[in-house]
């Protein structure tokens, strides 16, 4: 999540202070990526470090405000139009668990992926829920529509992440179970001199496991 | 804890407040086996389902082809009968009812709603919804009255004199739905609605569905997109015709707190 550029992008509108910038990207994304104001201010002075941003005076209450500079304005144009970077994939931890738990002794991947479907149902639910409450806002006209409507996208980036879970969940599912019933359809290969001896328990017949099985033999 | 209090913040619309617990649930299934042909051939379709969906509620059933999603939904509108166990509609068990009783069940209790739609060709859209009316032997005047009442319910009032041919795909369907619980039906039961439909006209199909649920239809939606599943109060997950899991109801002040504590 790039807060030095949400910050930039606030900016923009005009000068702001820290608790105030954290407030509207608050409202913006509604909450879903909590700030706290020390976050605010290291990143404040970083953009200044960088020359992005500079201090622009005091409000009536005696809040120092920043200012974005002309180098800040560029540097966050070029951000809207740069693809978000998808080289380095972020480490997920629901793909490290499923590429663990294929043959993994003991472990039931089907419960493991059903225990997930369950959570990402369940979270699809809550955001669906909070979905038709943004939705009704913003249909009865709420001052804060812009935020409103801020907050659908991201709830909506959110309901298809999960969604893409689910589906992955459930193609990962049917494959594995594909994968078993032609394991157990095909007849046992010769037996090799160098078939792989048995490690697994004897009543793991996961088709993973029978697959990888093949794939030493081969 | 402050999120408790946030939960009652939060609007909740229509049947949602009612206690579920001491109403008679609209739809329960009791220990349902199906079982298709017999000996070697044998298959089970569903292997002892209990289920129970409440007026204000809409429960959503996933699972794999072969689940016995479809059959689930076929049997609890008693177009099937099981192989043993109870499909109670509104107090009475449809699995014991005569023929009569039940097709008079069927047109006063239960509305379905199917992938693609059957509305039939030759009538208008007031006059599809009108029709189980009819059929039920409401004067036409007065069924008309009713579709109209109907359609005007869910904004389609302007479309009451178009034939299917001159309707969206979408709009079909939200006919479908408002002929699926014209007069006092309280039970809809829904087919992949959403299968022939676009991801955005999908959902307002599926917006439809949970506002009538709100004002206190129950509902059970059979579906494989997690996304229109997401909708529903339950989510039950079907694995070769047994239940494995099922989600609680909606606790959205419990994520995004913050957020929704504003609302």
């Amino acid at each position: 999540m790039s807060i030095r550029h949400g910050l930039l992008a606030l900016l923009e509108r005009g000068p702001r202070y820290g608790s105030q910038l954290r407030s509207e990207f608050e409202s913006r994304t509604g909450s879903t990526w909590p700030l706290n104001v020390g976050q605010v201010y290291t990143t404040l002075s970083r953009l200044e470090r960088d020359g992005l941003v500079a201090p622009g005076g005091e409000d009536a209450a005696g809040h120092t405000l920043y200012a974005i500079t002309d180098t800040g304005r560029s540097e966050l144009r070029e951000w809207y139009e740069r693809p978000v970077d998808r080289t380095n994939p972020p480490r997920d931890e629901l793909s490290i668990k499923l590429a663990m738990a294929v043959g993994a002794p003991g472990v039931d991947i089907r419960a493991v992926i059903q225990s997930q479907r369950h959570a990402t149902i369940q979270a699809m639910q809550d955001y669906t829920r909070l979905k038709a409450q943004a939705i009704t806002a913003i249909e009865g006209g709420r001052a804060d529509e812009r935020d409103d409507l801020a907050w659908l996208l991201v709830l909506e980036q959110l309901i298809f992440q999960t969604e893409a879970e689910a589906r992955w969940l459930d193609h990962s599912e049917s494959r594995l179970v594909r994968l078993a019933a032609r394991a157990a359809a095909e007849p046992a290969p010769p037996a090799a001199p160098a078939a792989p001896p048995a490690t697994g328990p004897a009543a793991d017949t996961t088709a993973v496991r029978s697959r990888s099985a093949r794939t030493r033999r081969g | 804890m402050p999120d408790q209090h946030r939960s009652h913040a939060i609007p909740r619309t229509g049947g949602h407040s009612a206690p579920r617990s001491a109403s008679q649930p609209v739809l329960r299934l009791d220990r349902l086996v199906r079982t298709h042909g017999s000996g070697a051939t044998e298959v089970h379709a569903l292997r002892g389902i209990d289920l129970s969906v409440h007026a204000g509620e809409l429960v959503a059933v996933m699972g794999p082809s072969g689940s016995g999603k479809s059959t689930l939904l076929t049997l609890a509108g008693g177009l099937d009968t099981p192989t043993s166990g109870h499909v109670i509609v509104e107090g009475m068990d449809i699995t014991t009812a005569g023929r009569r009783q039940l097709a008079a069940l069927r047109r006063r209790s239960i509305g379905y709603v199917f992938q693609d739609y059957n509305l039939i060709p030759a009538l208008t859209a007031a006059e599809n919804v009108a029709l189980p009316l009819e059929l039920d032997g409401t004067s036409a005047r007065k069924a008309r009255a009713a579709a109209l009442a109907s359609l005007d319910e869910i904004n389609l009032r302007p479309l009451a004199d178009r034939f299917p041919d001159e309707m969206s795909g979408g709009q079909q369907q939200r006919v479908a739905l408002a002929r699926a619980l014209v007069g006092n039906r309280r039970l809809v039961l829904a087919d992949e609605p959403t299968g022939a439909l676009d991801s955005e006209t999908g959902e307002s199909v599926l917006a439809l569905l949970r506002s009538r649920c709100d004002a206190g239809a129950a509902g059970i939606l059979v579906t494989h997109e997690p996304r229109f599943a997401a909708w529903a109060d339950r989510v039950v997950f079907l694995r070769d015709g047994s239940v494995v899991d099922e989600t609680l109801r909606s606790r959205a002040d419990s994520l995004l707190s913050g957020r929704a504590a504003g609302l």
